[in-house]
């Protein structure tokens, strides 16, 4: 099963190596990591994917990512739970012949063109991670020539926020 | 406006620190020079990595932060064995570096290293410092970060640029760490469910670690075991939580441990944990243990509540804080007929006499004489290897300390921690006992013994070889290879050359008269005890 960890941070030099050294050495495997700012400027926010079969290696990063001192919230949440995005850049060969099928594909996909030339394409797409997935098997056929994925970012749906604030973190 | 480096020494002081182990290099130099005119007592150590160790040893017997400093690069790459021993044993100690001018960092400098980049596996956390100004707060956090909660190392690295800037010192009275909030006290609902859990248990045992020592929590845990009818099992590192004597008290569990506590540890319907992370050493298979028996799982730190053990009833806080919350509850369990069969099986085991030898000293045997000898309060410091085994095993605690390194089991712990210990609290008689392995890893700090007038008493287990590894080989592998030791020193000259006191104990006959020349002399002493190479760790 997936989850989505979404971790807040003091926004400082050093921060992202303490969260991806301490994944490395307590052999947790991470499927995606995206960081960015937040509404914060002091803390940023990292989305983490990790593959668990068992629960308890979830709940054991939980805490482990709280014994750090940059560390201002952690909150794990399955898919269904959350509004997901990831961003795909795609460059795909291109000619007068299979232009229009993947512009074709590009609309049904929601997909946009951000650049031409006489023999490539290079189409963008911002969609759940499976989407996403789906719309790269689809761009196989045209022969794709670089592809370039973020991790995912997520919020929570309905008005559930994570916030600075509120209870601390259990230490 | 003072220096940077005026700053640093202020923040001691402002911390109450009144000693600091190190070990001077060019970027420290600013620090030091501050340092000469302060009341904080420096002790200058023989190599950096006992500086961990000895503010390990101030840590455990004054129950304040131990302080270390060292320089740069090599500096900061031999403390490194400290910091993760402080780690692996949860205590709390700052380390100070110096480091490379700021404008320099990343290109390689003479003694420049990433050392915040190379301790963070096993730091509780740790700062370069990039302005002066930060200086009062770091050192407020670092100090507080490192005693609170599950207690631990932390290092300050700061460059010597920063160590000559100039600035207006205030120092904070109040720390506010927004994503570090230890939970100290318990959750009252959990502490119910505890009690409730105890309630009907029939073969209810406590299994108690380094943690109780950290929490101060002795006495709560010997009230609960009273009260409550539930004899105890410490880890290594929970040695002395109850006397060696207590009747309630079953002895060490684990691969070392005794057989009347591992056995407990099999029957037991409840495993009450407190201050124990349940590492392979003390429980060795942790699922058994699971499948047979409900646990309760006391601790400061969540993260290990689960992480080895799947636990009936987690309950997150300061013990001793947690236990007196209990303690209230008047919390019963049904277990006179458990206790008094574990109170026969432990003094069954605890007369056993040991066996004699007229060719060397029997380990058992001599442990047993020197507990009995020590001052009631005594500090006993174990190196690690056999020597730490039968110290553990068979020397009688009463109110002392048992300290040793074991989380990481790093040989050339005892002499520089017991020095430390000895700066805390000089009047406190200490006893150090290690082999001849670990002997040679930290004979330098002799120099530091003698100097700093340590009064300080070396058990020497010489049988002539690395014991532990020796016997690991003879039992597992293809037999002894690369841990003989026969061209050591000879130990009794070698102490002299130091201007330590020393003798040799040949057999089991002479361990009295032994042991009590080293406690009665003045100063340091070294005891050289010749021990059979076959001497092992699993016979009794």
């Amino acid at each position: 099963m997936k989850y989505t960890i979404s971790v807040l941070v003091e926004n400082r030099a050093g921060v992202l190596s303490k969260i991806t050294g301490l994944f490395s050495r307590r052999a947790f495997n991470i499927d995606s990591l995206a960081v960015g700012t937040t509404e914060d400027r002091t803390m940023s926010r990292i989305t983490m994917v990790v593959d668990d079969n068992k629960n308890s290696t979830v709940e054991q990063v939980e805490k482990q990512l709280n014994k750090l001192v940059e560390v201002i919230k952690v909150r794990t949440y399955t898919q269904e739970e959350l509004i997901s995005k990831e961003l795909m850049i795609v460059k795909v060969s291109a000619n007068q012949r299979t232009r229009s099928d993947i512009m074709n594909v590009c609309e049904i996909m929601g997909a946009k063109i951000s650049d031409l030339s006489a023999t490539t394409m290079t189409l963008e797409l911002a969609d759940t991670p499976d989407r996403v997935d789906l719309f790269a098997d689809l761009l196989r056929p045209f022969s794709i020539i670089e592809l370039v994925r973020t991790g995912m970012i997520a919020l929570q749906k309905g008005s559930g926020v994570i916030s600075a604030k509120g209870n601390g973190k259990q230490q | 406006m003072i220096t940077g480096a005026q700053a640093m020494v202020r923040c001691l002081e402002e911390e109450g620190v009144k000693a600091v182990f190190g070990y001077p290099g060019a970027t420290i130099c600013p620090f030091y020079d501050e340092l000469r005119t302060s009341k904080v007592r420096h002790v200058l150590v023989r190599q950096e990595q006992n500086a961990g160790h000895m503010a390990s040893g101030y840590a455990r017997a004054s129950g304040e932060v131990g302080v270390c400093v060292v320089t740069s690069g090599p500096g900061a790459t031999n403390l490194i064995t400290g910091i993760a021993t402080a780690y692996m044993d949860s205590i709390p100690i700052v380390a100070i570096t110096g480091q490379v001018p700021s404008d320099l960092l990343g290109r390689d400098v003479f003694q420049e290293i990433d050392i915040n980049g190379a301790v963070m596996p096993f730091i509780k956390h740790s700062t370069i410092v990039k302005d002066a100004k930060e200086l009062p707060r770091i050192f407020k956090e670092a100090f507080h970060i490192a005693s609170t909660g599950r207690q631990g190392p932390v290092l300050i690295d700061v460059p010597i640029d920063i160590q000559n800037q100039m600035i207006d010192f205030e120092y904070p009275d109040h720390v506010d760490i927004r994503g570090y909030k230890p939970s100290v006290k318990g959750n009252a609902l959990q502490i119910k469910r505890v009690c409730e859990s105890l309630h009907g248990a029939k073969q209810p045992l406590i299994c108690a670690g380094g943690g109780v020592f950290s929490a101060r929590a002795q006495r709560e845990v010997a009230r609960l075991s009273e009260t409550a009818g539930i004899p105890v099992v410490t880890t290594m590192m929970g040695l002395g939580a109850l006397p060696t004597v207590d009747p309630m008290n079953l002895g060490m569990i684990g691969s070392f441990g005794t057989p009347v506590a591992n056995r407990a540890l099999e029957e037991t319907d409840l495993l009450v944990i407190i201050g124990a992370r349940v590492g392979d050493r003390a429980v060795v298979a942790p699922s058994a243990v699971e499948g047979r028996s409900r646990t309760i799982h006391i601790d400061i730190d969540p993260a290990e509540i689960g992480k080895n053990l799947s636990t009936t009833v987690p309950l997150v806080g300061d013990i001793k804080n947690v236990l007196g919350q209990l303690l209230a509850l008047s919390p019963r369990t049904d277990s006179a007929l458990w206790v008094a069969r574990q109170k026969a099986l432990r003094q069954a085991e605890l007369s056993a006499e040991p066996f004699y030898s007229k060719s060397s000293v029997t380990p058992a045997r001599f442990m047993r004489a020197l507990g009995e000898r020590l001052s009631d309060d005594a500090y006993l410091v174990a190196d690690v290897g056999q020597n730490q085994i039968w110290a553990a095993k068979y020397l009688p605690i009463r109110k002392g300390r048992f300290l040793t390194s074991g989380g990481l089991g790093t040989m050339g712990y005892s002499l520089p921690a017991a020095i430390g210990v000895k700066t805390a609290d000089p009047g406190r008689q200490t006893v150090v006992v290690c082999g001849d392995g670990s002997f040679q890893m930290m004979m330098n700090e002799l120099s530091t013994a003698v100097e700093q007038k340590i009064d300080v008493k070396i058990v020497l287990m010489v049988n002539r070889r690395l014991g532990m590894v020796n016997e690991i080989q003879k039992d597992k592998y293809s037999g002894p290879f690369g841990v003989f030791l026969e061209h050591s020193p000879d130990f009794s000259a070698l102490a002299a050359a130091f201007g330590v006191r020393a003798r040799r104990c040949a057999n089991d006959d002479e361990i009295e008269a032994a042991v009590d020349e080293m406690l009665s002399s003045d100063g340091p002493f070294l005891l050289e005890c010749s021990v059979s190479p076959d001497e092992g760790t699993k016979n009794a």
